[in-house]
């Protein structure tokens, strides 16, 4: 771990260490772990709304001619029917089909723009580039430029909608629209990572703080604790509850999405880095699947620890938790693909002892409210570019 | 970092507070300031004996996993079940309420401990 005088920060690093946040080295960036309380905040985001900076997450702008043709070659998935508005999921791959990240790609009219996870924005602006050469593309890194903050939990849309000059419930999930606050544009999307309904804003980095502050302040005025912080620490309880994937755990170089039960986000009807090999494993199937564990017990299966079927090491775990919402210990776990079937009995070799579990369906939790994701009528989008 | 002046404490730690010719021990807020969320917690049977330096238990958190590990030599009196019912008292009273065993122990037995003033030098941050 580097001394926290090495570590970057984000424009709110002054709003988490007056709120009490335990600051630690997440790829570089001094980040919140918690405020008070991983589980209290976890379940406040469940419950209410928790506002979350994510703006260690890189922020890539791709513009030029070949902007598009270049993001088909280097994203496994198809973008020629996208909007300009919309937001979609995809894996950057390797020639062999490894997951290089996963990210969000936004079409604006006149650029696209990526998020990805901060631990692999240096190893993809140097993939991107080395890519690029016969592509009328430009490549900026626009991550400290910015801020992003996701604002998520079942309270989060109707607080925004009194904020907002218009109510985020008006954009489809996967989708974003461009506002204004003064002469301040910031970009508001429908998207998230905690299973709960929400949003994701990213604005300049000048008008970051300012921002949060009139959000607080606002709230403080109207004597309401809806909106509180929430670190790190909830954000990885909340993701795995939702059956997320995250890269560095499910994700690596050296998983594949069809394994990672991520097929959906690959195109079968074009060609891009890593085609070949991936329609190959989607025909022969994978020889190990990600899966869901319930875990008998207490004790949280780790990452790494060996999983155990009928005499035989069958997989590893990737990420574990006492669910809050569940009352269950829960994991994520790479399993041989025969024993990857929901109900399939299982042992975890915690710390030397074998632990009963059983595969289960993915997510372990999912909201009962859907907000509109399959809702009636939401108005078009517009002004879709920053 | 908070560590009361009545009791004594481990390199790994723990904390021991003498109460006659018993003991109390528990872990330390900066223990459980690293832990964060405790889940779950795993303490010896009365009767079961000590040896100074060496694992006596478990401790779970949302972010990770660790042994407890004897301050001195004992005899287990008491496991405290509060604790083991509810593991989140350890992250609200780790010096109070959350003592996690009753040991019967010899005199003398906490020389080779720090006292508040030596640990908190310990674990101060720079």
């Amino acid at each position: 771990m580097k001394a926290q005088t090495d570590l970057r920060h984000t424009c709110f690093y002054d709003f988490h260490v007056r709120h009490g946040a335990k600051m630690v080295d997440f790829a570089g960036w001094a980040m919140p772990l918690l405020y008070r309380s991983i589980i209290a905040e976890h379940q406040h985001t469940r419950r209410y709304a928790s506002i979350f900076d994510v703006s260690h997450m890189g922020r890539l702008h791709f513009s030029g001619a070949g902007a598009q043709a270049f993001l088909e070659h280097v994203l496994t998935r198809g973008l020629a029917d996208t909007v300009v508005g919309q937001s979609r999921y995809s894996l950057v791959c390797n020639p062999q089909g490894g997951i290089l990240d996963d990210v969000i790609i936004s079409r604006f009219e006149k650029h696209w723009l990526m998020v990805c996870n901060a631990a692999n924005r240096a190893k993809l602006g140097r993939w991107f580039q080395d890519q690029s050469t016969r592509f009328d593309v430009r490549i900026k890194d626009e991550t400290e430029n910015t801020a992003m903050v996701a604002i998520q939990g079942p309270a989060a849309l109707p607080l925004l909608d009194s904020l907002l000059p218009e109510p985020a419930g008006n954009l489809l999930a996967y989708h974003f629209a461009v506002q204004h606050y003064l002469f301040l544009p910031f970009t508001v999307f429908r998207s998230g990572y905690t299973g709960e309904d929400g949003v994701e804003i990213i604005c300049s980095a000048t008008a970051a703080k300012m921002a949060v502050d009139f959000l607080l302040r606002r709230q403080e005025q109207a004597s309401s604790t809806t909106l509180q912080p929430a670190g790190l620490g909830a954000r990885d309880t909340l993701r795995l509850e939702a059956g997320l994937p995250l890269y560095g755990h499910e994700l690596s170089e050296l998983v594949d999405p069809i394994a990672a039960g991520l097929g959906w986000a690959v195109a079968q009807e074009k060609r891009f880095i890593g085609s070949e090999i991936l329609s190959r494993i989607r025909r022969d199937g994978p020889a190990k699947r990600m899966v869901g564990l319930l875990v008998d017990g207490p004790r949280i299966p780790r990452p790494e620890m060996g999983i155990w079927r009928q005499g035989k090491l069958a997989g590893r775990i990737t990420s574990g938790a006492v669910s809050p919402t569940l009352g269950r210990t829960i994991a994520l776990a790479y399993l041989d693909s025969d024993a990857a079937a929901p109900g399939t009995a299982v042992e975890v070799d915690i710390r030397g002892q074998r632990t009963p579990a059983v595969v289960t369906k993915l997510p372990f939790y999912r909201r009962t409210d859907k907000g509109n994701d399959h809702g009636s009528s939401p108005r078009p989008v517009l002004h879709a570019d920053a | 970092m908070e560590a009361p002046p009545d009791r004594f404490y481990t390199p790994t730690h723990e904390w021991i507070k003498p109460d006659g010719d018993a003991a109390l021990v528990g872990i330390t807020r900066f223990a459980v300031d690293e832990l964060t969320d405790v889940t779950y917690v795993e303490l010896p049977a009365p009767g079961a004996s000590l040896t100074a330096g060496k694992p006596f238990g478990e401790i779970e958190s949302v972010k990770t996993a660790g042994e407890l590990y004897a301050p001195v030599s004992g005899e287990v009196i008491e496991a405290n079940e509060a604790v083991k019912k509810d593991p989140s008292l350890i992250n609200q009273d780790p010096y109070g309420k959350a003592w996690l065993i009753r040991i019967k122990t010899g005199p003398n037995d906490y020389s080779g401990l720090m006292t508040a003033q030596q640990y908190q030098a310990t674990t101060a941050k720079p």
